[in-house]
């Protein structure tokens, strides 16, 4: 039985790579498993940026752009298997798990891949010199913590003196992230910061907010994913939590997050890194190329919600890097090294956004041998339920460098310690 | 015809009772072993090692531990996936303490300090059977990702909680972390296996072995003829866990080389274990084999068929995959109730006599 197991999977896997020629992104992305509702609504937009490139442009530089999926239903497991069966190809990855991000990074720096986890991932990965193949711009989860915190101070009066702030977090990798920047950040504004870790995949979190009904904090952070956002904006609506004193990170900041909750969820926070919405110009040549032609990945029909647009935010930056790494090069065909050059070197100013199609979108990226992270600067959305859709309310922020740079400089020295690397001089 | 023992005499004991009987099977135990040994490490590439070989070797050593507990002794247990995490926390815990130790004392160390968890655990086992015991594991299963989850001490303090294998080396070549070489981390992994099959197929037809399957059929009579209960069920219980710490020991160092313990070490991982042991074969070694290869080949082989092969979206593959395989395992469970390796027994015997079934 073994041996004919083995042979059956040796026939099945010599079928399995296809040949590929052209430059290739591969998405790992996750349509089933507990994320699958946000993970499907990401890999859309990554996939159908790409597709409009190939079909408007012919692809980047004359190269065309394939996509390849490969499922990880969130799992690391699966994720490594995935990373191996694609990598041969392979030019830069973005599993979309920070679970899977930790699992990869030290592969990518052997395998010579770039690793590109956009407002997830590894916080201080943002120092080049120790995680040379390894870009989170344009912000991470400090980056997150910090402009959570600046905007409880302004909507304070500028003081958070005796204030009293719960976080409450998915309890996992993830989730556990920005605990010590808060806890810094708490010592800095004198606040009380309260930890309510909820387990994974967070439906149950009665006892959390019973917790926060006694505390009576006076603002709540949360660090959510998949149904645990929807389950906490629920609870906190049940106990009658001000929703404007609630305020999500970027993951917990989705349509399928508030829509469930209905008028209830009105005023709920939380930031954002790039804008959402059809309202840009880059739509009518998405409807004209992509949506009309019907090539649209799953039929076009989460073009514009929040996730939707982040995954297509991670394609364009992406895009852009290979551009930049293909002029650097001189050559159309680049590999993961020339592409590491090229995310060195990119730079994305409101102009460029402008010139894509998608004026104001996300913050200005500017990547450095040193930081491989850009400015850090995230936005505050609140939700409407009546209108159904995110506003803005406040402009591009900057997040409390005093306070991260000690920190990502002290986490990424323990890993170079840890995994034996001499950090490279960037001069 | 094909399979036969016509000439295969056994003229002592120490013959008959050996652990492949038929020449034909000692033979091919011998072929399997010389490729797995000679042959693969000198042409796997990072894909087969990371997708395929490594975890069906790895859970095959967690199959043997939870078939010694469940197939031989009796116990029922769903605390494997805590067990494994020990396992993968005290290898972690070994390595960044004492890195200039060889990792390979710090798995069977961690092998070790499983073993003891596992019988701490394991005590309620004098009182307790059946699903009583299970609740009673599933709890250690849940202490002791949460206990993981909560002590920064098991994760050294880390920001995230997520624990990352540094490089160790055996003998000059690099094992665990990045550099680590495909036919490196196979090698380790193989060697792993074969010490843990042939520890636990000479202890299960051995005098223990004995031990645990008179404490399976009925306790009170195998009470009665002299076996000590808590000596039995003790033993089964630190024997299973010392194998399923290596199992996760190895996981975490030389597969995965980073985990998080709520993920690669949930209540998932212990069902998945246990329906290798089902559908391999309860108190079966080979059975343990067949389970994990099942389990952990049959879901990459349907993945690269329907999605490399056939091009379909990878949700619909993911989701016809699951269908498939929970198929297959009710399928296995209503014809063949002893498993994949009863399934071979019968092959065998059918063999044996072909073409002449009388």
């Amino acid at each position: 039985m073994k041996t004919k197991l083995a042979a059956l999977a040796a026939a099945g896997m010599m079928v399995a790579a296809p040949a590929l020629a052209d430059l290739v992104v591969p998405n790992l992305s996750y349509r089933t498993g507990a994320y699958g509702a946000n993970g499907t609504q990401y890999a859309d937009g990554f996939n159908d940026y790409f597709t409009l490139l190939n079909e408007r442009d012919g692809g980047i530089g004359g190269e065309r752009i394939q996509v390849p999926e490969c499922e990880t239903a969130y799992n690391t497991e699966k994720g490594v298997e995935c990373y191996e069966a694609t990598k041969a190809e392979g030019l830069v990855y973005n599993p979309l798990s920070t679970g899977i991000t930790y699992q990869l990074i030290p592969k990518v720096g052997v395998d010579k891949k770039v690793l590109y986890t956009p407002g997830y991932g590894r916080t201080s990965a943002k120092n080049g010199k120790v995680f040379e193949w390894v870009f989170n711009a344009p912000a991470n989860y400090w980056d997150g913590a910090s402009v959570a915190v600046k905007h409880l101070l302004d909507v304070n009066g500028g003081s958070l003196e005796g204030k009293k702030i719960a976080l409450v977090y998915h309890n996992s990798a993830y989730g556990k992230e920005p605990i010590r920047t808060l806890q810094d950040l708490a010592e800095k504004h004198g606040f009380t910061l309260i930890e309510l870790p909820v387990d994974a995949p967070g439906q149950e979190q009665k006892s959390q907010w019973l917790q926060i009904r006694r505390d009576k904090p006076d603002h709540v952070i949360m660090y959510g994913w998949g149904v645990m956002n929807q389950a906490a904006i629920q609870e906190a609506a049940n106990i009658n939590f001000p929703m404007e004193n609630f305020i999500g990170i970027w993951w917990s900041g989705s349509d399928i997050d508030v829509l469930p909750i209905g008028a209830k969820a009105d005023g709920y926070k939380s930031l954002a890194f790039h804008g959402v919405g059809t309202d840009y110009p880059l739509y009518e040549d998405m409807q004209k190329y992509v949506i009309e032609p019907g090539k649209a990945s799953q039929g076009g029909q989460h073009v514009g919600s929040v996730l939707y647009s982040r995954g297509m935010y991670a394609s364009l930056v992406i895009a852009e890097a290979i551009a930049k790494a293909q002029e650097l090069a001189g050559t159309s065909k680049i590999n993961g090294e020339q592409l590491r050059e090229g995310f060195e070197a990119l730079e994305i100013t409101p102009e460029r956004l402008a010139e894509l199609g998608l004026p104001d979108f996300g913050p200005e990226i500017e990547m450095t041998c040193a930081n491989h992270g850009g400015s850090g600067m995230a936005r505050v959305q609140q939700w409407d339920a009546n209108a159904k859709k995110w506003n803005l309310i406040t402009e591009f922020t900057e997040p409390d460098q005093d306070i991260l740079n000690p920190l990502i400089a002290e986490d990424s020295e323990a890993y170079a310690k840890e995994a034996g690397i001499t950090p490279r001089d960037c001069n | 015809m094909f399979y036969r023992e016509a000439g295969d005499f056994k003229t002592t004991y120490r013959d008959d009772s050996q652990t492949f009987p038929i020449r034909l099977d000692r033979i091919g135990y011998y072929v399997i072993l010389a490729v797995a040994v000679l042959v693969v490490p000198f042409v796997i590439n990072d894909y087969w090692a990371s997708a395929v070989l490594l975890p069906f070797l790895i859970y095959a050593i967690a199959a043997i531990g939870l078939n010694i507990l469940t197939g031989y002794a009796g116990q029922v247990s769903l605390g494997t996936g805590g067990f494994m995490a020990v396992g993968a926390y005290a290898v972690y815990k070994l390595m960044t303490s004492f890195p200039e130790v060889s990792v390979v004392i710090h798995i069977l160390l961690a092998g070790g300090i499983t073993a003891l968890v596992g019988i701490a655990f394991g005590l309620p086992s004098l009182r307790i059977k059946g699903f009583y015991l299970a609740v009673a594991t599933l709890a250690a299963q849940f202490f002791l990702v949460w206990l993981f989850n909560k002590v920064p001490w098991f994760y050294n303090y880390s920001a995230s909680g997520q624990i990352n294998a540094p490089t160790r080396t055996v003998l000059g070549w690099a094992v665990t972390g990045p550099a680590a070489s495909p036919a490196a981390k196979y090698l380790i992994c193989l060697a792993f296996v074969i010490f843990s099959a042939w520890v636990a197929r000479n202890l299960t037809r051995g005098m223990v072995g004995r031990k645990w399957m008179a404490i399976r059929d009925m306790d009170i009579a195998a009470e009665i003829i002299g076996v000590n209960p808590l000596n039995a069920k003790m033993t089964a219980f630190g024997i299973s866990s010392f194998f399923v710490g290596i199992a996760g020991a190895l996981l975490f160092a030389v597969y995965l080389g980073a985990a998080e313990v709520t993920e690669a070490f949930g209540i998932n991982k212990s069902f998945l274990v246990l329906f290798m042991v089902i559908i391999g074969g309860l108190g079966s070694i080979f059975g343990s084999f067949a389970g994990a290869a099942f389990l952990v080949l049959l879901p990459v082989l349907l993945k690269n068929v329907l999605v490399g092969a056939l091009g379909w979206p990878t949700d619909l593959a993911a989701y016809i995959e699951l269908m498939i395989v929970g198929a297959l395992i009710i399928f296995f469970l209503i014809v063949e109730p002893h498993g994949l390796a009863r399934l071979w027994l019968l092959a065998k015997e059918k063999l044996r006599l072909w073409p002449f079934p009388h």
